[in-house]
Parts: structure tokens; sequence; C-alpha cells
């Protein structure tokens, strides 16, 4: 079912579009150690791609590989048909993939509204010269964006504390507002490192429900790490397993689950 | 009841970020400048502009400058007086070479070849940071005045090695040389620092500033939203250096007249400046403003005080000056880091509520 090149519409009824990036045979090594060992797969448009592994297993490695932090020695990128040459984070930005971080990065100095406009910088490209001046050409340009940053706010429901510092907000808020940023950027692919790591129930019903409408209201392809396996098999529509560096499976929620290798890697398998 | 924002309501957003969103707010500042512009000129005479007002707004776009740089893109420097220095002998190379050119260019040229210098030197951010960063703009401090007092081209070959200010005019009224008026010197200096503020208020509330900002608060997270840092982190000495150089071509032209580098531009003007931006506030324009005040009125206030109401000796006066500022530095680094700016606008958020607090 995955080989359809155009794409292809699930069982409960979501379009899945054709392939956007893909990662070949990706090897990461730091000093001795192999991060990531000869991993491929590929993202869908539209779908939600979800990577899980027990600790340890190689997954920030690989966002961080898609995002540009680290170079993989071998292995190809391909991001919406043609190889990706080794480029620099801000780089990777401006060519529409955004991301969250497991730790809250935050620009903790600026209010909400500051962070997330910092979301649209890759879209403002007036000159110094007439920034300097505001009036006109840079006030019209802040407004335009000014207006995607509101509907993300809105959306995200953090109208209330759009002025505030976010050093003042609480953890929760705080990845919602990181959430935000992202989004601000209007990504293609939208990159999640743990969301829901360290939040209660209700924050990660939130959470999940914040995620499935970015999905379905912008279209939004996204690929996140989550350790929660309920959230994981709830959300997404295909799932990575990695362990050791290596991928042991791929596939729905439900071929994952059922997969021996998977079920040793979380439960434990004897040796003899 | 002081401070009403009843009734203001912003219905647009370019009503909703501009610069003083409250209408109480807006109308001080227009009082601010129209008794700056307009009245405080007919009151002012040499003892005041020499002692108060040139320094104030001089230091003001110093300030201005390296709050740029430091407060909002958080890259410590230590070179200020190096880059006053270069302001400097700019203004005066290009005032001795091109005698009928508008002092307005020539200072704004001067910051553009301060904007240049702060470039090069500014290239080491890339790689380091914080304290080993102010250690490399340390070398520029100390490289620039050397240069200066090297090079004998910087001086035109005069035999003692200072610089002086030729006698230039503005609309035909003398702002260098011996003979200017108290008045056209203040208005020439105020009007490059309303531009100043006007300029970096703009360049910090948009697009720029914002990158400036992200940088400083988390370098790696404004890569990943788009920030070419070494772009950001090189326009902030640029500007930073832009305004710095202003302030040192006026330093030299209109307020001192006469330089001698060693002397005017050394370290201790780097400190001063940093004190400056550290007391007012960092990442503040209004912080920048405030910072320049205090320490120019400060020395002022306690020779008035000490020498002239108490009779102290005049050694012991400029000593206590010296154990007051270091205190103070100490006393705002612990209990407020964000300076007078802060302080301003924790006075204004009680003042919005008072006298009813709940």
């Amino acid at each position: 079912m995955n080989d359809l090149a155009d794409g292809y519409v699930t069982a409960d009824g979501r379009q899945i579009g054709p392939v956007v990036m893909e990662m070949k045979n990706i090897t990461l090594r730091f000093g001795g150690v192999e991060a990531i060992k000869d991993i491929s797969f590929d993202i869908r448009q539209g779908e939600i791609r979800a990577i899980i592994g027990p600790n340890g297993a190689g997954k920030s490695s690989m966002l961080n590989v898609i995002s540009g932090f680290y170079v993989p020695q071998d292995g190809e990128v391909w991001y919406q048909g043609s190889r990706r040459a080794p480029m620099k984070p801000y780089e990777v930005a401006q060519q529409g993939i955004a991301r969250t971080f497991q730790n809250i990065a935050l620009f903790e100095g600026m209010s909400v509204l500051d962070n997330v406009m910092t979301g649209r910088l890759t879209n403002m490209k007036i000159g110094m010269f007439w920034q300097s001046i505001w009036k006109g050409k840079a006030e019209r340009e802040e407004t335009e964006n000014r207006e995607v940053a509101e509907k993300i706010i809105d959306f995200l429901e953090i109208q209330a504390i759009r002025k505030t510092p976010v050093s003042r907000l609480s953890y929760g808020l705080k990845k919602r507002v990181e959430l935000a940023r992202a989004l601000a950027a209007e990504p293609s692919i939208l990159l999640l490192d743990e969301p829901m790591a360290g939040m209660n129930v209700e924050e990660k019903e939130d959470m999940s429900r914040f995620i499935l409408d970015v999905n379905d209201e912008f279209g939004t392809t996204i690929a996140l790490i989550e350790h929660d396996m309920g959230v994981v098999m709830d959300l997404s529509d295909r799932v990575v397993v990695m362990d050791y560096g290596k991928k042991i499976g791929d596939g729905t929620p439900h071929e994952v689950r059922n997969n021996q290798d998977v079920i040793d890697a979380y439960l434990g398998v004897a040796h003899d | 009841m002081f401070y009403r924002e009843a009734g203001d309501f912003s219905t647009s957003y370019p009503e909703d970020s501009q610069t003083f969103p409250i209408k109480f707010d807006r109308y001080r500042y227009y009082l601010v400048l129209f008794t700056a512009i307009v009245i405080i000129p007919f009151f002012i005479n040499d003892y005041w502009v020499n002692s108060l007002f040139l320094p104030f707004l001089i230091y003001a776009i110093a300030a201005i400058g390296l709050n740029i740089l430091v407060g909002y893109c958080g890259q410590v420097s230590l070179g200020t007086g190096g880059f006053m220095a270069v302001g400097a002998y700019a203004c005066y190379k290009l005032m001795t070479s091109f005698p009928d050119v508008s002092m307005v260019i020539l200072v704004l040229l001067s910051g553009l070849i301060t904007a240049l210098v702060g470039v090069i030197f500014g290239l080491p951010s890339l790689r380091i940071k914080g304290f080993y960063l102010a250690v490399a703009t340390l070398a520029a401090q100390f490289f620039l005045v050397w240069l200066f007092n090297r090079v004998p081209w910087f001086y035109n070959y005069s035999a003692s090695g200072q610089i002086s200010a030729p006698e230039r005019t503005f609309f035909g009224i003398e702002i260098s040389g011996p003979n200017t008026q108290a008045w056209a010197t203040y208005l020439f200096c105020l009007m490059f620092v309303i531009a100043s503020a006007y300029v970096a208020r703009n360049l910090t509330r948009g697009s720029m500033g914002r990158k400036w900002m992200a940088i400083r608060d988390m370098d790696i997270a404004a890569e990943i939203i788009g920030v070419n840092p070494l772009r950001a982190k090189l326009t902030a000495f640029a500007v930073s250096s832009f305004f710095i150089g202003i302030s040192g071509a006026l330093f030299f032209a209109i307020y001192l007249g006469a330089v001698e580098v060693g002397e005017v531009f050394g370290i201790q003007k780097s400190f001063l400046v940093l004190f400056m931006i550290i007391i007012g506030g960092l990442g503040s324009i209004f912080g920048s403003f405030a910072g320049a005040a205090f320490l120019v009125l400060l020395p002022v206030a306690l020779k008035i005080v000490g020498v002239d109401w108490l009779g102290w000796p005049t050694d012991i006066v400029a000593h206590l000056q010296l154990v007051i500022v270091g205190g103070l530095i100490i006393v705002f680094l612990i209990a407020e880091p964000h300076g007078l700016a802060q302080l301003w606008r924790v006075a204004k958020e009680k003042l919005r509520l008072w006298p009813f607090p709940h």
C-alpha cells in the first residue's frame, strides 16, 4: 500500500499524499559511537509520522539530521524530489521545515507575541534602510506578518497571554507557544521533539488536539517523537521504530504493535 | 489616577505596536521633545552645555549604540572607546580633506566608516562568546588607540599628535571651533540624538531587532527558525558601531574640539558607556538615555553638593564618585539587572493601579 506514488487513502478516510522527504541509508557517527546505523524511511505529504524507540535509540539525532544540526557521514536526504546538499539549520528553516525542541527553546527575554513573530522572520525581507524609517514598507510588512501570527495565536488559544513575557508562563503554555512559533513559519514539514514530555493527561489531550487540528486545517506534514504509546498509536498514520540506532519497524500503528522485534525492544527478550 | 489608560483601545496592528501605545505616555513624550527643541535652547549657557547637555546627548548616542550590541544582541563589547576614536579620527580626516561638505554628511560618513571597522572586529563573535569575546573586543580597543597614536597620517602630522577640529558652520552658524554658541552645538547634537533614537527604536522593534534578541536569548533556537547567525551578529556590530562612531565624531568635533586619543578614548571610556547601559537598562532605548543622564549628572550633582555646599576638598569628592558608581554597579547587577528602565517600568505598572491596587 505504501508503494503508491501519488498517495492513498487510509482506512479511516485520511488523504495521504506523495513522499515529500526521504532519508536514504543515513549513518551518523560521533567518534566511535554510531548513533544512527543505515536508516531509511520516508515522510509523505499530509501524514503524521511518528518516530519512537527506547531512550538512546537515536530518535533526536534523526530529527537533528533532518533539521540540519548534524551532517550524516553517509546517506542522502531527499526533500521535495531533489537531493539536499548539506546545509545549515537556518537554510533548512528557509526551505520550510520548522521544529520544536525536547527542552523548551523559547526566547525568554521576549513576549509571547514577539516569540511567535520570530517564526515569521524567514518571510520578512525588508531591508535595514526601510526598517529604520519604519513608516511605509516596514510597517506594512510587519502588519501582514502580524496577521498571520495572530491567526496562529487564535488557533492555539493563547490570545490572553499575547503580551506576557515568556519567562512568566507555565511549562504547558511554553510548549504551546513554542508550537505557535514553529507554526507561524507556515512550514511544509513540522518536526516535534517530544511535544508532550512532562505534561499531565489534560495538557496531553490539549496538545494532541492541537496537533491533529494543525494537520487537518493547514495540511501540515508532521513528524514527531513521542514516548507516550497511547498518544502515538492514536495520532500517527505511520510509525518508525528505532532501537540502538537501527530501524526495527516501520508501518501503521497496528503493524508496528504486532511486530516481534518491536515487542522485544520494548519489553526485553530472553538471551540464551 | 495619574496614569490613565482607560479608553485607549487599539483598533489596528500598527496602533497596537506603536512606541507609546498609551495616550498619556505619548503626550509626555511630545512634551519632552518640545521642551528639548524649543524651550531649552533659550535658557542654556556655556556652562550647562559643556558640563551637562553635550556630554549627556553624545553619551546617549554611544549608549544606544552599545545597547544594540550588548543589550539586544547579547555580544559583550569593551571596544567602545576605540570605536568612538575611529569616529573622531574619521571625522577629523574628513573635515580637513573636504572642508566644503556639510557637517551632517561628514558625521554620518564617520559613522559608516566606524560601522565597517566594527564589522571587522565583530568577525570573531562567530566563534567566541561571552568573556572571550569581551577580551577580543578589548584587543580592538588597545589596537585602535595605538594605531591613532602611532600613525601620523591620522593626525595630519601635527607636532603635538593631537587632532583639533577646524571651524565649520551649519546653515551659516558655527558649530565647531572656538567661537561656537551654546544653543547651536546643543541643537546640532540634539538632532543626531533624536534621529538615532528613532532609528534604533525602529530597528529593534522590527524583524531586525527580533533577530538580534533571538540570538541573544538562545542562538541555537534562533538558527532553527531561520536566523543566519553570522549576518545577525555582524549587522548588530555594524549598527552599534555606526552610532558609536557618530557619538565619537560629535564628541571630538562639537564637544571637545581637540583630542588626545589615549586620554579621551581610552579603556575608561569603554567602561563608562558599559556602566551607562548596565545602570540604565540592557535592551532598552530609554535605559540608554537614563544611564547616560545618570552618569553625566552624578559628578555634577556631587560637585555641587560636596564642593559647593559642604566645602569638601575636590579630590575627595572625585574619589567618592568612583566609590558610588562602583557600588551602584554592584547593586544594580544584583538587585535589578534590567536597570533604571525596569524600575521605570515597574513604577508605571504601579501607577496604572494607584491608588486602588486591587
